[in-house]
């Protein structure tokens, strides 16, 4: 029963209504009761988790799938601090995310109560902002505030810690709003003196090229992008990010640039006289070698986050604005470039370098990925864990449209795979979901198979099972001798029998003759999850690799056949 | 005779000073500290103290390292909700002082030369006891630096210095 004057609970809860949020995805404890108790009464769906970090990655899955931020709650202590990993994630890859995590009394702060950890303290670094509610009436402001910063300018995670006291004492507050943050600016427009600076230097190169990233899927500039490229007749590249905000599949797009990129991607990037970056930050998974990038090449960065401005390399231009109304106000500046050359160069590398694997040999997963993509007719909303499947993944299902690649790139963290694809099915129940998870990142979250079977979640699992991390086991093999350390996953359960325990359908790939097969089952599955094991190859490598430090001309197209120098990168 | 004139010279061995507008929120110098720990930047000297309006404050920071790092550093400060603005004012000609507290040891044979010391540099005698000898001085950081170097010989037993403040000149904002 609601109170005349709501508690900070309810208050806390009406608040969120206000913001339109749909789903918590939660994990309940002591000093959250009041919150959960609130939720009793609202509209809001509350989606219990088996893991406090499932509920994160479900956020950041929901988030990321849909552009509406994505709502986790949970208790103080190891509740809190279980969430640690998700905001880390979150953050890295820009996600909108709200954490709210109940704490001890406010009276008990400092004393080591039961359950009481710094969690404001704990998270600084992993947070875009964070507040430690002192007083029930500052709960609305706290709570607008809170959707504001992060859902605009870079979008990220912004946790709110609210002592039990306060969320059980009468808020007598009015809802906000308006926010006051003076400290807070985000860009807009681009400046009209950058935007002809960067119609300059484009009216000048003959071989430009266009690196799209995470960027560009947030601020929805896909169709800009296009217009742009169509325009100045210049390729495309993408981030791992970057999938999705133009259509892979288009002529001028190159697909995926970087370590494991396709190689006509980075002959691109080696060759271009100009790169422009769209919502892109010269992360060392696509620089390489810093030094040697694009060394010639004159460099234009457009970023609504100026801390990125001259981070890594130092551009020619900075245009410090939303990706999206940038790009529209440039394409009336720009005219078709002399690259007539360059494209039919960009087409040859596609021709001679095309993302290739061998057809026999046993099970692979480039295949199975292949051909769900050609089942799904590029069409699915793909979440991937982190390691070999998801470079294979990001090879072999080209993105075709916005938010439809979900992928823990900055952070890289193993286990976000499937409760993302969870998330993802939540805020998109009409989209077909998968997840393409590996043995080692799905054994980390999939508890959360319980939570997709008793909400009728009907994201569909893929499990490209080698037995080994195989990554890590890549590298060694690669660079270390093949002194195979701590990546031999034996004990793995049998995944099928797994899924079945928790009463989802499961499918299992042994050779490559089952793949259409099995996969069309599991499509054909309604009403809940499924689960296809794919029992493939342990030894198979991913190429093409840039060895992690190595300028991009180092890439290796093909398995080499000498032994290599380990890489000066960090991973 | 007239104290010395020592400028305030642009980044003397690296160091940068910084100020920062900060709205007056829990965590906001937490916030900050962290740009730089994350680095392994240490931060030589630190002021906080209430702004003009009453819901912020300024925090002037003098940090050593290298150029471009503090450059960004300073953009990721900017960033930071709390933070209205961020300013590198390292050899520009804002206006900059500190005051230190200074205890010497001064056996009646050394006194009056450490209080010529200090008559020089326009320092006051804050404390004076049989046995030392405590001088506030103020001024820039390079002139207190000199100040210091000089007593060390006499025996300095515990030094207390602001840390540097400043502000620009005219209208300008800080």
């Amino acid at each position: 029963m609601a109170h005349p004057v709501p508690n900070g609970a309810e208050k806390l809860v009406q608040c969120l209504e206000r913001e339109g949020v749909e789903y918590i995805f939660g994990l309940s404890g002591g000093a959250a009761i009041p919150i959960f108790d609130a939720l009793v009464d609202s509209e809001i769906e509350l989606v219990l988790v088996r893991h406090e970090q499932g509920a994160t990655h479900m956020a950041d899955g929901y988030a990321r799938a849909t552009g509406r931020p994505g709502v986790v709650l949970v208790t103080s202590g190891p509740g809190a601090t279980n969430t640690v990993t998700g905001l880390l994630t979150a953050l890295m890859d820009s996600a909108p995310m709200i954490v709210i995590t109940g704490q001890t009394l406010s009276t008990n702060l400092g004393k080591d109560a039961f359950q009481e950890a710094d969690v404001t303290g704990i998270t600084y670094p992993v947070v875009k902002h964070s507040y430690l509610v002192k007083e029930p009436d500052d709960i609305p402001r706290v709570v607008r505030e809170a959707f504001h910063l992060a859902t605009t300018g870079r979008p990220g995670p912004v946790l709110i810690d609210v002592p039990k006291d306060i969320s059980s004492a009468p808020c007598k507050a009015p809802f906000r709003d308006e926010v006051h943050l003076p400290g807070y600016v985000v860009p807009g427009r681009a400046r009209a003196e950058d935007l002809d600076a960067a119609a300059d230097l484009l009216r000048r190169s003959r071989r430009p090229l266009l690196y799209v990233g995470h960027g560009a899927v947030i601020a929805d500039a896909g169709k800009a992008v296009m217009e742009l490229a169509e325009k100045l007749r210049s390729p495309i590249v993408n981030t791992l990010l970057g999938k999705g905000a133009t259509d892979e599949t288009h002529p001028l797009h190159l697909g995926m640039m970087g370590m494991h990129g396709t190689a006509y991607a980075n002959k691109a990037v080696v060759g271009c006289d100009l790169i422009m970056a769209i919502g892109a930050r010269w992360d060392d998974r696509v620089t390489g070698k810093v030094d040697e990038f694009c060394a010639d090449a004159k460099k234009i960065h457009l970023d609504i986050d100026p801390s990125e401005f001259n981070k890594v390399v130092r551009p020619d231009l900075c245009i410090a604005a939303d990706a999206k109304q940038a790009l529209e106000e440039l394409v009336p500046r720009v005219s078709a470039c002399d690259s007539s050359e360059w494209i039919k160069r960009c087409d040859e590398w596609r021709k001679k370098y095309p993302l290739k694997y061998p057809k026999r040999g046993g099970l692979r997963a480039q295949q199975v990925l292949d051909r769900l993509n050609v089942l799904t007719e590029g069409r699915a909303v793909i979440t991937t864990d982190v390691g070999q499947h998801q470079m294979w993944a990001a090879q072999f299902l080209p993105t075709r449209s916005n938010r439809h690649w979900v992928t823990s790139g900055g952070a890289g963290t193993m286990g976000f795979g499937w409760p993302a694809a969870i998330g993802a099915k939540f805020g998109r129940p009409e989209a077909e979901v998968w997840a393409v998870v590996g043995d080692g990142g799905f054994q980390m979250t999939m508890a959360e198979l319980a939570t997709a079977a008793v909400h009728g979640i009907a994201a569909k699992c893929l499990i490209i099972n080698n037995n080994y991390l195989g990554m890590v086991r890549q590298w060694q093999e690669l660079f270390y001798e093949n002194r195979l350390s701590g990546v031999d996953l034996e004990g793995n359960p049998d995944f099928v029998k797994l899924a079945e325990a928790y009463g989802i359908p499961a499918f299992r790939i042994r050779r490559s003759a089952d793949i259409d097969r099995q996969l069309k089952a599991a499509r054909a599955v309604q009403g809940g999850p499924c689960v296809v094991v794919a029992e493939v190859m342990k030894d198979d490598n991913v190429f093409p690799m840039i060895p992690a430090g190595a300028p991009v001309s180092h890439m290796i197209i093909d398995p080499p056949k000498q032994r290599l120098e380990k890489p000066s990168g960090s991973t | 005779m007239a104290a010395p004139e020592l400028a305030d010279a642009p980044a003397p061995d690296g160091i940068h000073t910084i100020s920062l507008y900060v709205h007056n929120r829990p965590g906001v110098l937490v916030r900050v500290a962290l740009v730089f720990a994350r680095r392994g930047y240490n931060i030589e000297s630190l002021v906080v103290s209430p702004a003009a309006s009453g819901d912020f404050s300024r925090m002037t920071i003098t940090s050593r390292g290298d150029p471009a790092t503090l450059e960004q550093m300073i953009r990721q400060l900017a960033k930071l909700v709390d933070v209205v603005h961020a300013v590198d004012h390292t050899g520009d000609s804002s206006y900059a002082t500190e005051i230190a507290l200074i205890k010497v040891e001064a056996r009646v044979d050394e006194r009056t030369e450490i209080l010529q010391i200090a008559e020089h540099f326009k320092a006051k005698v804050a404390d004076y006891g049989t046995d030392s000898l405590m001088l506030r001085a103020y001024g820039s950081s390079e002139k207190l630096d000199a100040l210091i170097e000089l007593l060390r010989a006499h025996g300095l037993r515990e030094l207390v210095r602001s840390g540097k403040i400043l502000m620009t000149r005219g209208l300008a904002e800080t």
